[in-house]
């Protein structure tokens, strides 16, 4: 299975004393799954090579840091480092001191180049631009209807004049699109080409043709998040061929970790301007150096796990949650289906586990979970009688047997839950206790609790401004990164402190196999 | 949302991971064992005359001859047989380089710690992934160790051995397209966003034209722009009868309509394009399974198809991962195989979920879809 970095590293470590400092051998012991957690992110080789070397030399000359442990100061290097990379020249769109304004798109094959032209058209009007979009992907059957449409979706004009499959000069549509756009008073065009592999030199030189035609403001290479180790070859082959300033990395919305935007970063020097995060033309947004760090590293990424959260929970159901657990009040199998169920709609549960941090002892268990898992625990709760799901204590026997008769699964099934169920329940109130006075020097676990509770307030404050101011303003993710409290070590973002490794999962030992 | 509900939310995961992980660790060896191949595909190329078989056939003839007919309305594609041919050239074009740098490394005298890290990273500059990659090295040190192997040509031909034991060689690769008495055989073309796949139901339709079949053309991608006109486009290249539903309507519906003309029509095989969904999904992949379930209440689905990137990394597995749990994917088409991309993610796909790849496509002319031949492929990735 997957493992974190953190996670990872925290296995090296173990072996170590804690000395507060980076030796060398800590350093030879962190660089290896460094490199294996970036090439796992589909960051390219030879980027990954670069990379590490100058992970340590930075780590050589670090400073000894008391607050934080070998791993963690690792992690945070490397974190920093990567964000610094990212994020190193965050920038706006250039827009020509005469209109119109040219952003010529280009990219492989399926990397979204027209669907971003509609979010692009979206996102300009809404800033007050009067954008035109310009079919010249001659090339793909129906690729001119489709930027049609997706036009019209977003309410800017088209310009089409050819039919595409195959008919048509794609530099003259370009050409002449600039003559529309003065004509019809569009500031901004946006050119939508036919996707084009690197090694194409026909259809790079076409791309070039294109551009020495309209003489582009902004080149965008439109780049596919999930792309593995070809972005380095293709990146390069785009930049050779065409040139491009800047890069839009789409897709983001799957699971893929994107190491790509650090490798097209690295090999090209080009900055990451705009991440496009879904089908809709409003998913799409400026890049925040500091999340895809975090994700290329994949540390529990919280950030992702709340948004997700977010947009499947109401409002309703989101407070209901939240008294039950903080009441204290006995937390019965009932709560626990109705649980069971929001967090369903969140998406594979195998995912959202990965991302809470400090899973990594539990990684083994729950790489095994998956959907059915959870649809079979629905089965046994709901095979039970309302008095057993509220007093689960009841469930003897013959009971058992006629719940597993209900659910078909065994009756050990049933009985593992109920067992299951009651150490979770204990867990809760644990959690709960550590909740309700916060601060207060209690057991271990509830000030481990309590800490991480503060832990992620900070996290959570900044975090939520930088997502609304986010919606406008290329580029601006550079300030708004700077607004981050300096408390808050992005070493740590996502990572909860030492004390808090979920200790009470770790504690449950599962039953014995077989 | 404020912090409280986020730890609500995480506690209430933590008690997920505790109560159905541990009821998960009941079922002892789920899931491990790959699912036995599906009847009727046997490589002896008996029951269903799948691309591959076809190409088995005698191919000693010249090569196809392209596009003869000056553009009638409906052209007939050339058959698919000799079309390996051309990947084979295809692939030598873009793995050269690949191949040279392994050639290299091999032709050393010895064989040091340090190249043999260069042999690995090779592999995972060709998307294979890192646990594979090293397992292969590993492999492939042993029994040169044991062997005693040094010449270049030795090595090589273990390595070659290795990659195809990887790629698992005695999977069935046909594609079962025989219709069943009177009903069509049933294909549907899934994958995540950008791979290809209305491009690779239009190449499929010609192929099956090209070998004398008839065909229906399912547009059950009702999601994205013009796509359903897109493959009218490609369906009117072949004379194949597309059919579609209003952009929005429900691709189940679509899908079940068009397997209906397909039994009414008496045709050969129908195609069913569906919308790209990212596996993450769950609401999408939910509706994909609905799809399926649909089409299957009147036909079987004979082949339910993966559409891969070659440029695709790491995450290629765990797509494949979710869209096999939730359709069964039968078969795996790698596409864009025509770059530089290695589409090395196939192995481990092969290797976790024992699907076998197909198909490939190599380009965007119409004609570029070849099956897939484990040899012919790491022949060409080695460089010959």
């Amino acid at each position: 299975m997957f493992e974190t970095l953190s996670d990872r590293l925290t296995t090296v470590f173990s072996s170590l004393r804690s000395k507060g400092r980076l030796s060398e051998s800590d350093i030879n012991a962190t660089a290896r799954e460094i490199r294996v957690a970036l090439l796992e992110a589909d960051v390219a080789l030879p980027v990954v090579k670069d990379f590490i070397a100058q992970i340590r030399e930075r780590a050589r000359g670090a400073e000894v840091s008391q607050a934080l442990n070998p791993a963690q100061q690792v992690v945070k290097i490397v974190n920093d480092e990567l964000i610094n990379i990212l994020g190193g020249e965050t920038r706006r769109v250039r827009f020509a001191k005469r209109p119109p304004t040219v952003i010529m798109l280009a990219g492989l094959q399926g990397a979204g180049k027209t669907t971003l032209a509609g979010k692009l058209g979206r996102w300009l009007k809404s800033e007050g631009h009067a954008p035109l979009l310009v079919a010249a992907d001659l090339q793909r059957p129906n690729a001119v209807q489709q930027l049609e449409v997706v036009g019209e979706r977003a309410g800017v004009a088209v310009f089409a004049p050819e039919p595409g499959n195959g008919v048509g000069d794609p530099i003259e549509v370009a050409r002449r699109s600039i003559e529309q756009a003065r004509h019809a008073q569009h500031d901004v065009v946006v050119i939508d080409t036919a996707g084009r592999l690197g090694v194409d030199a026909e259809m790079m030189q076409q791309a070039a043709d294109i551009r020495d035609a309209v003489e582009p403001d902004e080149i965008l290479f439109v780049v596919d998040a999930m792309i593995g180790q070809d972005a380095v070859t293709t990146a390069q082959a785009f930049l050779d061929g065409v040139g491009f300033d800047g890069v839009v990395l789409t897709k983001l919305d799957g699971d893929a970790r994107g190491g790509a935007a650090l490798s097209v970063r690295h090999i090209t020097g080009r900055p990451i301007m705009f991440a496009s995060t879904g089908e809709k033309l409003e998913d799409f947004d400026v890049f925040h150096p500091d999340r895809m760090a975090g994700r290329i590293l994949d540390m529990g990424d919280i950030l992702t796990l709340i948004e997700q959260a977010e947009k499947a929970f109401d409002a309703d159901q989101a407070a209901k949650m939240t008294t039950k657990f903080a009441s204290g009040e006995d937390f019965t199998l009932d709560d626990f289906l109705e649980q069971m169920m929001m967090i369903r709609k969140l998406g594979p549960i195998g995912n959202l586990l990965g991302m809470l941090p400090g899973m990594g002892q539990m990684r083994d268990q729950v790489g095994n979970i998956d959907d059915k898992d959870l649809d079979r625990v629905a089965a046994i709760i709901r095979s039970m009688t309302p008095g057993e799901r509220s007093a689960p204590k009841i469930i003897n026997g013959s009971r058992r047997a006629r719940i597993a008769k209900g659910s078909g699964v065994t009756v050990g099934e049933v009985g593992a839950l109920v067992t299951r169920f009651f150490e979770a329940q204990k867990m809760m109130r644990q959690m709960a206790g550590g909740m309700g006075i916060p601060g207060m020097p209690g057991t271990r676990r509830k000030g481990a609790k309590a800490a991480a509770k503060g832990k992620k307030k900070g996290r959570q404050r900044s975090g939520d401004p930088r997502k609304r101011a986010g919606g406008p303003g290329a580029g601006g993710a550079a300030p708004q990164q700077a607004a981050l409290p300096p408390s808050l070590p992005p070493g740590l973002s996502g990572q909860l402190p030492p004390g808090f490794q979920m200790p009470d999962l770790g504690n449950l030992q599962p039953p014995k196999k077989k | 949302m404020d912090p409280i509900t986020l730890i609500v939310l995480i506690a209430a995961l933590a008690v997920l991971a505790v109560v159905v992980g541990g009821v998960a660790f009941l079922r002892p060896g789920r899931r491990k064992t790959p699912p036995p191949p599906p009847p009727g595909e046997g490589t002896a190329g008996g029951a269903g005359t799948g691309v591959l078989e076809r190409e088995a056939a005698p191919t000693a003839t010249a090569p196809p001859v392209e596009e003869a007919p000056p553009a009638p309305a409906i052209e007939l594609p050339p058959p698919s047989a000799g079309r390996l041919v051309r990947l084979r050239a295809r692939l030598a074009r873009s793995q050269t380089a690949f191949g040279r740098t392994m050639l290299a490394l091999l032709s050393r005298d010895t064989l040091d710690d340090e190249a043999w890290e260069e042999i690995e990273d090779a592999l995972i500059g060709a998307d294979i992934g890192v646990a594979p990659a090293r397992q292969i090295v590993e492999d492939l040190r042993t029994k040169v160790q044991v062997l005693g192997s040094r010449t270049p040509g030795e090595v090589r031909e273990l390595l070659k051995g290795e990659l195809v034991a990887q790629i698992g060689p005695d999977l069935p690769r046909g594609l079962r397209t025989e219709p069943h008495g009177t009903r069509p055989a049933v294909l549907m073309v899934v994958g995540v966003n950008g791979t290809g796949k209305t491009t690779t139901c239009g190449k499929l339709a010609r192929v099956l034209v090209g070998d004398g079949r008839t065909v229906l053309l399912g547009a059950a991608d009702t999601f994205r722009a013009a796509a359903a006109d897109q493959l009218v486009t490609w369906g009117s290249r072949v004379g194949a009868e597309v059919v579609r539903g209003e952009e929005g309507a429900d691709p189940a519906s679509v899908a079940f309509e068009a397997v209906k003309q397909g039994v009414e029509t008496k045709v050969d095989a129908v195609i069913v394009d569906t919308a790209g969904r990212l596996h993450t999904k769950t609401g999408l992949m939910d509706e994909l399974g609905k799809v399926k379930r649909v089409v299957e209440k009147q036909a079987t689905v004979d082949e339910v198809l993966l559409v891969l990137d070659a440029t695709t990394g790491q995450n290629g597995l765990r797509q494949a991962r979710v869209f096999a749990e939730v359709v069964d994917v039968t078969g795996i088409v790698l596409t864009k195989l025509d770059g530089t991309a290695k589409g090395g993610i196939v192995v481990q796909v092969q290797r976790e979920l024992g699907v076998p790849v197909k198909l490939v496509g190599l380009g965007e002319g119409p004609d570029d879809l070849a099956p897939f031949e484990p040899e012919a492929f790491v022949d060409a990735i080695l460089g010959e």
